[in-house]
């Protein structure tokens, strides 16, 4: 058979496993990113020795401790502290300001991962003085990245990067102050987790939870496509109460989205937008 | 293993090109040798370090009359246009001719990944892509171009003795063989004889 028939078999193939996954398993992955879910799926496939997805399916349908494997597969869960310190200098500059005329103040961290930017923005905020009138809120789809993100446990051979990023990002104190070293990990000052809930939340099948004023949502569209980023940016607009902040990764952007109008732009290079006061 | 296949007939949908050390060089000078409305869009992974910033499309744009940009994810892939992946993102495409970005591990050591992009842009095109591997020290790229012959499309690799570092199109060479072996002259005099 030629590749150019075996790509077409593939396809319909990962159509029927995702319905699979989102039918027996409730997580669907059936608007991602085609060709990234594509890579992964046919990544796993091969370093397991199935002879074809369709066996993969299989598996799936019957062995429900293989989902695990595919959705820490699916899911990507690579992030840093202070990932792009460009970002969060500008959230010093250009947002801080405006939440500190608030009197409490609502974040909620969509698609956290394993957390390392929730404690970022946590630790910023103490910096601010912010962070004992605040309620954070941090959620993701997946139980183990969440369990990790709850924890706030590291490994420390990770420290030295955070540590320039934070001063890179403007930091205030010495980085040190925010987490006891262990051998070869470190854990974040629980002090910084009193205002924190670490929830279970699926951008692609949940709903409005809360109102906020700051919503944190980074390299998490990359992944979709296009109709499902447009209806996750309808949940964060129902979920920002008005003049609420909504901050993406730094390649991301509204431009495409039938929301935009609904936006100001407050920073452009670090895609930081407000929601209009208008309705 | 190298079979000097007659040049495609028709004009490729789009083309990718992977280089890394020593790359910057050899883009200028592919860009500059670009005719005048050179007009199948290009995509190209080029290795850079994370925190560099946008300055290589700005650099590249300067050089020609194709339009070169930084890549914006979920962008429709035009001609007269050339996307080049952002530092510390693998560049995908998509089947609908679009273009994803991810934050993924990295692959080959390296992200944007020149694998990754060769292979989806495979998927993407079939036989109606043409790959370019240049100057670079390492294999990333040789995989992807593995399977950018097996999908149909065709391959050129920068003859290792003429490039600055050898590695990466010896890589490409020896798991891929390719389509055409030629110089950074005979780069540009193929991809302008294209119509």
């Amino acid at each position: 058979m030629i590749n150019e028939e075996i790509n077409e078999i593939q396809n319909i193939e990962i159509r029927l496993f995702l319905e699979a996954l989102f039918q027996r398993y409730d997580y669907d992955f059936r608007n991602y990113s085609q060709a990234h879910i594509k890579r992964r799926i046919l990544h796993r496939m091969n370093l397991n020795n199935f002879k074809n997805i369709s066996e993969m399916q299989h598996r799936i349908l019957y062995d429900p401790s293989f989902v695990q494997q595919i959705l820490l597969d699916l899911s990507i869960n690579v992030t840093e502290m202070y990932r792009d310190p460009s970002f969060y200098a500008a959230v010093r500059k250009e947002v801080i300001p405006i939440l500190k005329t608030y009197p409490f103040i609502k974040t909620w961290h969509a698609g956290c991962s394993t957390g390392e930017e929730v404690y970022s923005m946590a630790i910023l905020m103490r910096e601010e003085g912010l962070l004992n009138r605040s309620q954070i809120y941090a959620t993701d789809f997946n139980h183990k990245v969440l369990k990790i993100a709850k924890e706030g446990i590291y490994p420390i051979d990770q420290i030295k990067d955070y540590t320039t990023n934070y001063q890179k990002s403007g930091g205030k104190e010495s980085f040190s102050s925010y987490y006891d070293a262990n051998y070869n990990s470190v854990i974040i000052d629980s002090s910084l987790k009193k205002n924190i809930v670490f929830a279970d939340h699926n951008l692609v099948t949940d709903s409005v939870f809360a109102e906020v004023n700051l919503i944190i949502c980074r390299n998490v569209l990359i992944y979709f496509n296009r109709e499902l980023q447009d209806k996750v940016i309808k949940l964060f607009l129902d979920s920002l109460a008005p003049g609420g902040i909504l901050c993406l990764g730094s390649k991301e952007n509204l431009q495409y989205s039938t929301h935009f109008e609904m936006f100001s732009v407050i920073d452009a290079h670090e895609k930081i937008y407000r929601k209009e006061y208008r309705h | 293993m190298i079979e000097q296949k007659s040049f495609p007939i028709y004009k490729p949908l789009a083309i990718v090109i992977g280089t890394s050390a020593g790359g910057v060089e050899a883009l200028t000078k592919i860009f500059i040798g670009l005719r005048a409305g050179f007009s199948i869009p290009i995509l190209v992974v080029q290795h850079i370090s994370p925190s560099s910033d946008s300055y290589l499309p700005k650099h590249l744009n300067r050089l020609t009359t194709v339009s070169v940009n930084e890549a914006i994810d979920k962008t429709s892939i035009e001609e007269f246009n050339a996307y080049l992946a952002p530092p510390n993102y693998h560049m995908l495409v998509e089947e609908d001719r679009t273009i994803s970005l991810t934050v993924d591990e990295k692959v080959s050591y390296a992200r944007p990944s020149i694998d990754v992009l060769f292979e989806t842009a495979s998927r993407a095109y079939g036989r109606n892509l043409l790959g370019v591997i240049m100057t670079g020290a390492n294999a990333d790229g040789a995989s992807g171009s593995k399977l950018l012959r097996e999908m149909g499309g065709f391959l050129v690799v920068q003859d290792p003795k003429s490039a600055h570092i050898s590695t990466m199109p010896e890589a490409a060479l020896q798991l891929a063989g390719a389509d055409y072996v030629t110089n950074l002259e005979g780069i540009i005099e193929f991809l302008n004889q294209l119509k």
